[in-house]
């Protein structure tokens, strides 16, 4: 997995697949500290705790297409690999929360790659769902939200191809602090 | 600079085309995401596609779906159509190979046959 995205887009169509109506992403970067911080939340349909104690073990999936879920254990294998930490916390019909924690300058740590394009591409398919992306970089605080873009949109679909190419941009930037 | 004022004259231009309905549209492309697709490069395909659709009209509506079952053969495009109901499956599909689906199949009616999983599997 090339970058931090890919890792993050896993756990998020995982909360996409468990019909969540809220999903929030928040990765948090403290240079100072050196940490980095990634959390996903949904209310979704949430897991059993017998399920969940097993679910960093790929042969645990509820997929029928194949015998292996490889989303979680990628995610898991990358915070054993960088000293850090994965902690998932569940509740059936509540939804689940995700949390990684990883040493910020471990030279194992991908680059974070394109999360505006990773928003893209979640929003595309799932226009009804409200996403929500909190990040922030030391001094930088970055908030997307995609109920405030629908009532600017008033009526306009979010995921017309010309909208999600400027919410990517839109995202990129702001996560660099330009739109601040 | 972009600002979410830039939204709202996106807005306005957006409901001044005149669009054909997503029921009424010919074909549906749909990109395989579940980690084997993405893992093999389905991102780029559906990021070129949602360009193409940008620049130009196309009478297809593009959408995701998890894994299909053929991680093997990922990026996968499978392009469904709605009108004789029958589903061409494109395989290690690339953001080149991508564009000319949209370009031959979804605007001219002609199957890239050397790209589907037939050509493969034989
Ligand atoms: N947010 C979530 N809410 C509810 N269930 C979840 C959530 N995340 C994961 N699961 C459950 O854990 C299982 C394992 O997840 P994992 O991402 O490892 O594999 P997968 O999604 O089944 O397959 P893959 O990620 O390889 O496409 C899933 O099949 C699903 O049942
Ligand atoms: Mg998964």
């Amino acid at each position: 997995m090339e970058d931090l995205a890919m890792y993050i887009i896993e756990i998020l169509m995982n909360s996409i697949h468990a019909s969540s109506h809220n999903i929030i992403c928040n990765i948090e970067i403290d240079t100072h500290e050196d940490l980095l911080t990634i959390i996903v939340e949904d209310d979704g349909k949430g897991m059993e705790e017998q399920f969940l104690n097993n679910i960093t073990n790929p042969f645990v999936t509820t997929r029928k297409t194949r015998k292996i879920g490889l989303g979680v254990s990628f995610l898991q294998s990358l915070c054993d690999q960088c000293n850090g930490k994965l902690v998932i916390k569940s509740r059936p019909n509540i939804g689940t929360i995700t949390i990684a924690t990883l040493p910020y300058s471990h030279w194992d740590i991908p680059p974070l790659g394109n999360i505006g394009e990773m928003m893209m591409l979640c929003i595309q398919a799932n226009p009804d769902i409200e996403f929500m992306l909190y990040f922030k970089k030391d001094n930088i605080n970055f908030l997307f939200d995609t109920k405030e873009i629908k009532k600017i949109l008033d009526g306009v679909k979010i995921n017309e191809p010309d909208i999600l190419l400027w919410l990517k941009d839109y995202i990129n930037q702001g996560i660099k602090g330009e739109n601040q | 600079m972009k600002s979410l004022e830039d939204l709202k004259k996106m807005r306005e231009k957006a409901l001044k085309k005149v669009e054909m309905r997503d029921v009424d549209k010919k074909y549906r492309v749909v990109v395989g995401m579940a980690t084997c697709g993405i893992a093999a490069g389905a991102r780029p395909v559906l990021n070129a596609l949602i360009e193409e659709i940008s620049r130009n009209e196309y009478p297809c509506v593009v959408t995701q779906t998890g894994c299909i079952g053929l991680c093997a053969y990922e990026p996968i495009v499978e392009v469904f159509n709605q009108e004789d109901h029958t589903k061409t499956t494109y395989v290690h599909v690339t953001p080149e190979k991508a564009i000319s689906i949209l370009q031959n199949h979804i605007l001219k009616d002609r199957i890239i046959t050397e790209l589907t999983i037939d050509n493969y599997q034989k």
